[in-house]
């Protein structure tokens, strides 16, 4: 098996020192600007009641303090060489780089779902969603994935609506479907 | 005794048996294919609580997740690759017993282990819920507040690899739980009108769960199949049965407890059972070449958890598992608020959960072990499809929260940030109890200090309260010794393989699957050192 020696050799750079993971540092400055902002959003809140124990900026200002420092603490341990341990599992290959080319393309399709459902409507979105990200990740019988994906949505949509009772956005559809 | 017979009632209506059923089935088909687990499939279930009643659903969300556990075992002895850490041992052990020619075997142990296991933890849980649900139900709000501080450390600190890391994800999630209204203003809505009534847990749920993992997976598919090892009719000889039956009771009183109290969920208690198993075998030397000990105790042990994280669940409202958040989640979309007042509020329902447990045990154990070959098949679905139909059903229930576009675009950036967690190893689950618990917590702090006029020596007045922090400030300090000696108690359980909760971490796991793939027995060895560890 050759991913198990890529693995080993992986886990060895894990432990030895003095390789920083860059991308990390991004993570800490979220946080720290996440923090932040929750810290700065407790400031505009004001009193509920004056007798009120727990006010409602108090969580903001534990919450929003905490992740400031543990931001600043990420920070630390990323430039003392903490690196982290991406999740494997199942389907996962962790020996090449990401494919950012395929999670983009995930995510275009997810937009164009999220931007086109209220005037397409789900049984159309909802096709093309599935068959774009079959098609993202790397599927070429797009015919059956398209006549999958037709099946799904209008399934779905009919079951929601005769079944559960729960009209999905019919879109441009309406009154067809 | 007559609420348990009213349970039975509850749960044999033909309609409730049909929904343990499906429940049953759909959890072993997702517990078998990867990159679902019952966590996955529960969140992307939730959308069926707007129409069935609450005890079907609940049923049947019981049903996946024992069906899940069941499915995962599977996986993990014909594919080497743990889907969950909890089943990690299971892929060292039964992979091994499959590729000596024992598949069969090594299922049929898994299942019937499962079944013991799952068996007496439900027969536990009717003498336990009752009487600790009679003790909590006196517990003040400062002893609540309590409890639920140690839930938080306890996922927090017990099952991360990284205390950091829990924490990290841990404020996040309550940084997420802040978003909404509280006492009339709005609270990190960014001044959109859309987040004045929070944001819903199905979104928060779906959103790291299904897209942050398809995502992550699209990042690094996997381009070469697995090895997939087929597998017959699964059956034991008599002396499977004899090797067999006393690490199940083992596993099981190991699985328990570490279930039950808010402590580390599966993965400790199934090392603890296979280093036991090891040394109390007659055949130590086939530990690492496929003992079947070392398949029974830790899958009876896993399953016996899975039934153990229930009791916190229904006494106390606590979710110390992915499975068991979601279910807290579904609890919750009905209304009905899990605490000490459950038993009491819904003895129906409680009941007729847990007398379903049983059913759906043995529903397990009669359709499964002749369906095995079939499952096994499941392993062979087209990638491509599986992560699109993720989506695709991710997204639908997603929308049908609140039937808004908006929904889908926080759906998405959701998954962005599941999708960050993965990369830099940020556990889960910590998370999502964050923002459940987030607000309980809030509300609870607020009711002590209110009866309390603001005294906040009222939040260790009670005994209870005392004896919790107590217990937090042991975890701390244990952590903090074992961290000064390199890194926190489960890691060091495998110390070159890190657990993490619910399959969250695992480079270092899989690493220290593939030496012993190897032939190097030496992560074995240190896999047997845990007791000591752990003491």
């Amino acid at each position: 098996m050759s991913t198990s020696t890529d693995l080993t050799e992986r886990v060895s750079a894990d432990t030895s020192p003095r390789i920083v993971d860059r991308a990390q540092y991004g993570l800490a400055a979220f946080l720290v600007l996440s923090g932040g902002y929750v810290v700065y959003d407790g400031t505009t809140l004001g009193d509920a009641f004056a007798d009120q124990p727990v006010q409602p900026w108090a969580l903001s200002y534990a919450v929003g303090g905490v992740l400031l420092l543990l931001g600043l603490g990420l920070g630390a341990a990323t430039a003392r060489g903490d690196r982290a341990e991406a999740e494997d599992g199942e389907d996962i290959d962790l020996s090449g780089s990401t494919d950012v080319r395929t999670v983009g393309l995930l995510a275009l399709v997810l937009i164009a779902n999220l931007a086109l459902i209220d005037r397409l409507g789900w049984a159309i979105t909802g096709a093309l969603l599935f068959t774009g990200a079959c098609g993202a990740l790397g599927s070429r019988t797009w015919l059956r994935n398209l006549a999958v994906g037709v099946a799904l949505s209008v399934g779905s949509f009919y079951l929601f609506y005769s079944v559960l009772g729960v009209p999905l956005p019919a879109g441009v559809l309406d009154g067809v479907l | 005794m007559d609420l348990l017979l009213q349970g039975f009632e509850t749960a044999l209506t033909p309609e409730n048996l049909l929904f343990a059923l499906l429940g049953v089935l759909l959890g072993t088909a997702v517990g078998v294919m990867p990159g679902i687990g019952p966590a996955m499939a529960l969140a992307l279930l939730l959308p069926i609580t707007y129409t069935v009643g609450v005890d079907s659903a609940i049923i049947m969300f019981a049903g996946i997740y024992y069906g899940g556990m069941y499915g995962g075992s599977t996986t993990s002895i014909l594919l080497n690759t743990p889907g969950e850490s909890s089943s990690v041992i299971t892929a060292i052990e039964g992979n091994k017993m499959a590729k000596a020619g024992r598949a069969s075997q090594a299922l049929a142990t898994a299942a019937v282990g499962s079944f013991v296991a799952g068996t007496i933890g439900t027969v536990l849980l009717w003498v336990l819920v009752p009487s600790v649900a009679d003790v909590v139900v006196q517990l003040g709000a400062p002893s609540y507040f309590a409890v639920m501080v140690l839930a938080f450390f306890a996922v927090t600190m017990v099952l991360g690899t990284s205390r950091l890391r829990g924490f990290i994800s841990l404020f996040l999630g309550l940084g997420i739980a802040l978003v909404g209204t509280s006492t009339g203003q709005a609270r990190m809505t960014f001044g959109q009108p859309l987040l004045a009534d929070g944001i819903d847990v199905v979104v928060v749920a779906v959103g790291i769960f299904a897209i942050g993992e398809a995502l992550w997976v699209a990042a690094h598919l996997r381009r070469k199949p697995l090895e997939i090892i087929p597998v017959g009719q699964p059956w034991m000889s008599r002396s499977d049965w004899k090797r067999s039956w006393k690490p199940w009771l083992r596993g099981t009183a190991l699985g328990f407890p570490f279930g039950a109290l808010p402590a580390g969920g599966a993965e400790v208690p199934t090392f603890l059972s296979y280093a036991a198993e090891r040394r109390l075998s007659k055949h130590p030397e086939e530990f690492g070449k496929g003992a079947i000990e070392g398949v029974a105790g830790p899958e009876a042990a896993n399953n016996a958890s899975a039934a153990g994280t229930l009791l916190p669940l229904l006494t106390l409202g606590l979710p110390t598992t992915a499975t068991a958040t979601i279910m807290l989640v579904a609890i919750q979309s009905y209304g009905i608020q899990p605490g000490p007042q459950l038993l009491d509020s819904e003895p129906g329902l409680v009941w007729g959960l847990l007398a379903s447990l049983v059913i759906a045990n043995a529903l397990l154990l009669v359709i499964n072990l002749p369906m095995a070959p079939l499952w096994a098949k499941l392993l062979q679905i087209p990638r491509p499809q599986l992560y699109a139909g993720i989506l695709f059903f991710a997204t639908l229930g997603a929308y049908t929260v609140n039937f808004q576009a908006f929904d889908l675009a926080l759906l998405l950036l959701l998954g962005v940030l599941g999708f960050a967690m993965r990369r830099f190893g940020l556990p889960v689950l910590p998370l999502i109890v964050g923002v459940i618990l987030g607000p309980t917590m809030e509300s609870k702090l607020t009711e002590a200090l209110s009866i309390s006029q603001g005294d906040v020596s009222t939040l260790w007045s009670e005994p209870v309260a005392v004896v919790v922090y107590a217990v937090i400030a042991l975890m701390l300090v244990l952590s903090t010794v074992r961290g000064a000696g390199g890194r926190p108690s489960p890691a060091a359980v495998v110390p070159d393989g890190a657990t993490g909760p619910d399959g969250i971490h695992g480079t270092a796991r899989t690493a220290s699957i593939d030496r012993v793939e190897h032939g190097s027995d030496r992560s074995i060895d240190e896999a047997t050192e845990p007791e000591e560890s752990l003491r």
